[in-house]
């Protein structure tokens, strides 16, 4: 798992230049100072994360479970509760905040985030199929999938056969992404390429856990 | 204000002149060979200038030995040296394509007149 987690929300992209004035696409997340609110550990809960929380919310707008949650914690609440993996929670403890600079630029980390819902997809947009000509006499076939299995051997369709259905709003990870600034005085980090999901959705950070140096 | 203006605008320079589609300029581009780092002059006519923000480009023409060279540059681009805006030209598109098509006298943009 990770040994640094951190969460944002996306708020686009955009493009920079580095030292060698080439143009690097980047994505702006943004990552205000997280308060832990719960550190969670093998022996109590049989696995190590922390709760974190982050923003401002006022008490009048929580529900009775999440209030309890940061009274017993002590918190200031927060806009919402997450749940950071981490492989050892021990130099934490409740109430400490957390912030952009445990990031730096270079670093590698992975991007986890719920991608943009494209609704019922067709195989040519889902499973990136060819489709069928254009001309050659093809009727009304142009974007179907074409053949989806035999005839009489087996007289079934094989499960798991790729075909058109919903498409997107899944949690998708984006593996070893670049950390291009770490700005923790603004609450920004750049991230070089692009993030799932929309701008403004969740955005969980951690060390890259593949790819060693 | 976009949210991302907020990197954007330090990438942004205040020190591009004003210019248009149809202008001459002369684009001082700063080429790195090796360690050594000297400024190359392209010189040609402005025939396109598209895009807003840190994302702008524009693209300038030249005839090079009797063929034609263009080459788009970000308006905001740290290789621009600078840009001198030689002549304004006279032109009633915001896209100069045509002139791909056109050489010699035909290619020639009219010189902007100051009518008052």
């Amino acid at each position: 798992m990770a040994t640094k987690a951190i969460v944002g929300e996306k708020v686009g992209m955009t493009q920079i230049w580095d030292e060698a004035q080439r143009v690097v696409p980047v994505t702006m997340v943004k990552v205000a100072a997280l308060r832990v609110v719960r550190v969670k550990t093998p022996e109590q809960e049989g696995y190590s994360a922390l709760q974190v929380t982050y923003g401002v919310r006022s008490a009048s707008k929580l529900n009775k479970p999440d209030a309890g949650q940061y009274a017993k914690a002590g918190v200031e609440p927060g806009v919402r509760l997450v749940e950071l993996r981490l492989d050892d929670t021990s130099g934490y403890s409740v109430g400490q905040e957390i912030d952009a600079s445990i990031l730096s630029p270079g670093d590698k980390i992975d991007v986890t985030a719920v991608s943009k819902g494209k609704g019922f997809a067709g195989g040519m947009k889902r499973h990136n199929f060819k489709g069928q000509g254009a001309a050659h006499g093809t009727h009304k076939k142009h974007r179907a999938p074409g053949s989806v299995g035999a005839c009489a051997t087996p007289a079934r369709v094989f499960k798991g056969t790729r075909m058109a259905g919903h498409m997107g709003a899944e949690r998708v990870t984006t593996l070893n992404m670049e950390v291009v600034m770490a700005d923790p005085a603004r609450e920004i980090i750049l991230v070089k390429g692009a993030v799932p999901g929309p701008r403004g959705g969740l955005v969980f950070i951690r060390d890259a856990v593949k790819g060693g140096k | 204000m976009n949210p991302t203006d907020l990197i954007d605008r330090e990438s942004l320079r205040d020190d591009i002149p004003d210019f248009r589609p149809g202008d001459t300029l002369k684009v001082h581009v700063r080429v790195v060979e090796g360690s050594r780092e000297r400024v190359q002059v392209f010189q040609g006519a402005a025939i396109r200038r598209q895009g807003s923000g840190i994302r702008e480009t524009f693209t300038v023409r030249k005839v090079s030995f009797g063929v034609g060279v263009e080459r788009t540059f970000p308006v905001h681009s740290p290789i621009i040296a600078k840009i001198e805006r030689i002549t304004e030209g006279d032109v009633r598109r915001a896209k100069l394509y045509y002139l791909r098509d056109r050489a010699g006298k035909a290619a020639k943009i009219k010189e902007k007149r100051d009518v008052r």
